[in-house]
This record gives C-alpha cells, structure tokens and sequence, in this order.
C-alpha cells in the first residue's frame, strides 16, 4: 500500500506529514547533534576549533558549574517530591463524593496555572521582599525575630525557588491525579470498605498502586521541567546571592551570551543536561515500571 | 467524631491551599494601586496610585505598548500555523497509520525530552546565517525567529493524534466514495468535528507563546522588537524597580490568559493536561 517517496495526500497521507517531520529533524534533532560537535569545540562563536574533551574536563574542576548541577539537583530532590506530594494529597481530598465546593477549590487551585513564569517569579519577589508581606506575616505571628532575607541569603534564596515553583505547578499535577483517580474502578473501594480498610489504607494500598502510571507520567515531566529551570530563577534572584541559586540552563545562558560568548563550554554543560534526563528517564520508568 | 475532625482537618487544608493559590492574584492587583515603597512594606490596602501607575507603564522608555503588539501578533501567528500543521500531521499519522509512520512518529516523540538549553545555541547560530542571506525576516531579531521554533511541537501532533483517535474513520470512507479528495475531508469532514481539540490545543499554543521567555531573550535583541515576558523581566531587573507599574503590567499581560481560562476552562484544562475525553 505503502510508495515510498511520493508525496502526496491521495493514498498513503505522506503528504499530511511531511512538513511537520521535517520541521521537527530541522529544528530539534540537527540542532542536536550540532549542539553535541559544538560541545567538543573551543573558541569564540567566530572562530571555533576542535578541542576534544576539553570542554568536558573543564567542568570538573569549574566551581561555577558544580555550584549550578548542585542546585539544579538540589532543587529536582527537594521539589519535586514536595510538589507530587501536596497534590496527592490534594487530589485524594478532592476525590472524595462526600466533599463539598469541590469546583471551587479545584479552580482555585489551578489558578497558579494561568501565569506566566516571569509574571508569577516578579509577584513572588515583591511578596518575599527583606520588609515584604511574607516577613511581616512571618513576624505578626511571632515566628520570626527578625526578617529572613529571602533574597540575599544563600539558603533562604533556594528555599524560595523552591516554594515559588511549588506554588506554580501544585494544581497543575493535582488535575492529573484528579482525572487518574476518578479512573479507578469504585468497586475497588467498596471491597476495601467491607474488608475495613480505613480511609488512611485505602489511600496507600489502593489509590497509589492504581495511580502508578500517573505518578511516573508526572515524575518524569516535572524532572524534565526542573533540571531545564530558568524563568524563576533569572527573575527572582537573577542566581544569586553569589551564585547559591544558579541553575544549569542558567549557567549555559549565561556562558553564551551574558560573559565572553564560549558556545563550545556551554554546549557541553548542555549536554549534562540531556544526559541526566536520559538517565533519569531510564531510572524512573525501571522503578515506575515494576510490578 | 473521629470522622468530624477528619473531615475538619481536611477542610481546612483545602481552603488555606486555596488562599495560597489565590493570594498573589489578590497582591498583584492591589499592587497596581500602590507606591513601590508601600509594595515592598507589605501593605494590603487598596491605595491611589492606579492612574500614575498605568500612565507610567505607558509612557515608558520600554515601550508596553510595542510589546503587547509583538506578543500579540506572535502568538495569533504561531498558534494559527501550529494548528494548522499539528492537526494535519496528526490526521495524517492516525488516518493513514501505517508501520513505519509509527516509527517515525515514536521518533518525533523523543523530541519532547530534549532540553531547550542544549538547542538554544544551535538555532541562534542557525537563525543568525539566516541574517545575511535573503532569509534575514526570518533570522535573529525577526518576528519570525520566535514563531518558527514553536508551530510544530510533536507534543501538539500527540496532542491531535490521541484525539483523531475517537474519530469515527467510517465517516472518512464514506466521504472517499463520495469522490472527496483527501485534503477536502480533512477539511470539511473532520475539522468541523473537532472543534474542542481545536479551541484546548489553541488556548495551549497562545499561552506558550504569550509567556514564553527563554528563546525571545535570546533571539530578539533590538528594543523594539520585544515581547511582554522580557519588558517585565526588565523592569523587575532594574536597580530600583517600580513595583506598582510592574504590577500593572503583570496584570495586564495575565488578563488574556485569565480571560481564556474563565471562559473555557473545560479546554483550557485539556489543553493543559494534553488530553480531550
């Protein structure tokens, strides 16, 4: 049925396909495997030479870049289980039938949603400012002594990134969990009911083991999405104070077009990138994939 | 009892998430009535700055105006070629299956694992050749070199494939002995039944676009060509940022958004989420 190289839409829809695939090979995977001979070259974007390894072996003893992988990593095992695990929780309240204003608190929690990265990263910025709304709070109810410096202070500033993105992707992953869970076969819980489950057993021996597959689905895209992190940080801390909150595509930002332009170094710090999503990815569905 | 303070428990962390998430909007438009000064101290009252805010983000050296304008015109143009492209390769992968179009397709989704920081060097360069060739409205600094990169994600060609999927493919044969070209059943057969896959994955595609942030920074350098995400970066960058007129702007660059997801929110969550059911 199939002729090979004719383009068009009558028999075999090649026609349908073509500029969409070609587009895809143009723009992703040829700037790919360019990005991985850049990455074994050195030089300004002008007059670019081979360089082996060289890139590579740099960054071994680059504090900058161990400085932007530990945070980007930091941030991946601190986050995301945070996240994931809020809107379980969430998801399970909401999954309830006896539960009252579910839309209304299923909108509100989506809500973050509907911001863009720089509109949110500058909100949040204004609220956790040194004298901002957050302190005042924090210090109304007595449970700070003196304001945090949520922008200044190495520790504080990671932990911000972190509950602004949190923020940011809660109701997001909760409308996953939200629709997987109302995929589940009711008679599952009824069974559990008459065998005496509490609702605390039910949530652990039922909902997680069917909700499996989500829960991968989301691990893998919220770990795509932290380890390519850029928006939050450039806008709220710019990766400061001295580098504490410096991601990786950052890093690569920066090396290319705000120091002296080094493609070369940049695409090698690129492809930790690619690499750790790889490998992640792997992990993830081993683990996620069993029985 | 055990039961009521369950059920207590679970209230309450639902409605202190819910303050949470809604909290900012709230800061964000009070924020627009307020000083910078009044902004950074926290405070929570509506005050009398709105008309001096508006007017400076207006009559800024930034040019608001011209942003809304690029990010305006980039996103309709990008989600109408996105939709158009994505829905009929699709079309073309779930109608005309075959094994090595499943192939091909399998292959176009490792694209969505690849990281936007290992391209951007790549199409800078690319896109920068473009400039002194007769290509140059579509190299670094053209409206163009925004669109192209995103009117074809395999997300989106995923997106319309697992909904072509509950297409009854009865109604494509039946056309076909009609005498119908393929290119008109697309169009008059199947498009006109898809109109929720429609309005979800255009809502998706216009929202990227209007946020997106990355790849413009990069690529649109001269002033007047920036969009809306990388004029608010840059008041929030200055050295003494201007809060109130920042939160105006923040406001008005969140209402197209907000107005979407109010209207639509049954395709804006599918759109989202990547699935229609």
């Amino acid at each position: 049925m199939i002729k090979k190289g004719k383009f068009s839409t009558k028999k075999n829809g090649t026609g349908f396909i073509i500029l969409p695939v070609l587009l895809i090979i143009l723009l992703v995977f040829i700037p790919m495997i360019q990005a991985l001979f850049t990455s074994f070259q050195s030089g300004t974007p002008i007059n670019m030479s081979f360089n082996g390894l060289g890139n590579y072996q740099r960054m071994l003893t680059d504090t900058t870049f161990r400085k932007a992988f530990f945070n980007t990593f930091l941030y991946l095992i601190i986050q995301v289980p945070i996240m994931l695990f809020l809107a379980l929780i969430i998801s399970a309240i909401l999954n309830d039938k006896k539960m009252k204003f579910k839309g209304f608190f299923r909108t509100a929690m989506f809500l973050p949603c509907i911001t863009s990265l720089v509109s949110y990263s500058l909100v949040m910025k204004s609220l956790f400012a040194a004298n901002g709304f957050v302190n005042q709070i924090l210090s109304n109810l007595n449970l700070i002594s003196a304001p945090i410096q949520w922008l200044t202070h190495p520790i504080w500033a990671k932990v911000l990134i972190i509950i602004s993105i949190t923020w940011r992707w809660v109701g997001y992953n909760m409308i996953f969990f939200i629709s997987g869970m109302q995929n589940i076969d009711p008679s599952i819980y009824e069974a559990a009911d008459m065998d005496g489950a509490s609702s605390t057993q039910q949530f652990f021996k039922v909902t997680i083991p069917n909700l499996k597959p989500i829960i991968l689905f989301t691990t893998i895209t919220s770990t795509i999405g932290t380890l390519q992190l850029f928006d939050e940080v450039q806008n709220i801390t710019l990766g400061g104070p001295a580098n504490a909150t410096l991601t990786l595509s950052q890093y690569i930002y920066n090396l290319s077009y705000k120091f002296t332009p080094n493609f070369g170094y940049a695409a090698a710090v690129s492809f930790v990138i690619v690499i750790a999503i790889i490998i992640l990815t792997i992990i993830q569905n081993k683990v996620g994939g069993e029985k | 009892m055990k039961g009521k303070v369950l059920s207590f428990i679970k209230y309450f962390l639902l409605i202190v998430m819910s303050i949470l998430s809604i909290f900012p909007f709230v800061w964000m438009v009070l924020g627009m009535t307020n000083k910078t000064i009044d902004i950074t101290a926290g405070k929570l009252m509506i005050g009398d700055q709105l008309t001096i805010n508006f007017t400076n983000l207006f009559n800024n050296s930034l040019n608001f105006t011209g942003a809304l304008r690029n990010s305006a015109v980039i996103a309709v143009i990008t989600t109408v070629l996105a939709l158009i492209l994505s829905s009929m390769a699709g079309y073309g992968f779930e109608i005309f299956k075959s094994k090595t179009k499943d192939r091909i397709f399998n292959f176009l989704l490792l694209s969505m694992m690849v990281p936007f920081a290992a391209l951007m060097i790549p199409l800078y360069r690319m896109f920068s050749q473009l400039n002194g060739t007769p290509l140059r409205s579509i190299g670094i600094n053209s409206m163009f070199v925004v669109i192209v990169p995103s009117v074809c994600t395999a997300f989106l060609i995923f997106f319309f494939r697992q909904n072509i999927k509950s297409f009854p493919k009865e109604l494509v044969e039946a056309a076909r002995l009609d005498g119908l070209g393929e290119l008109a059943i697309f169009f008059r057969v199947y498009l006109p039944s898809a109109k929720n896959t429609y309005a979800a994955a255009a809502i998706i595609t216009f929202m990227n676009s209007w946020n997106n942030y990355l790849w413009p920074l990069v690529a649109l350098q001269s002033p007047e060509k920036r969009t809306v995400p990388l004029i608010l970066s840059a008041m929030g960058a200055s050295y003494t940022p201007d809060y109130g007129m920042m939160m105006c702007g923040i406001v008005i660059a969140t209402l197209p958004t907000a107005a979407i997801f109010f209207v639509m929110q049954k395709q804006f969550v599918q759109g989202m989420i990547g699935s229609v059911k």
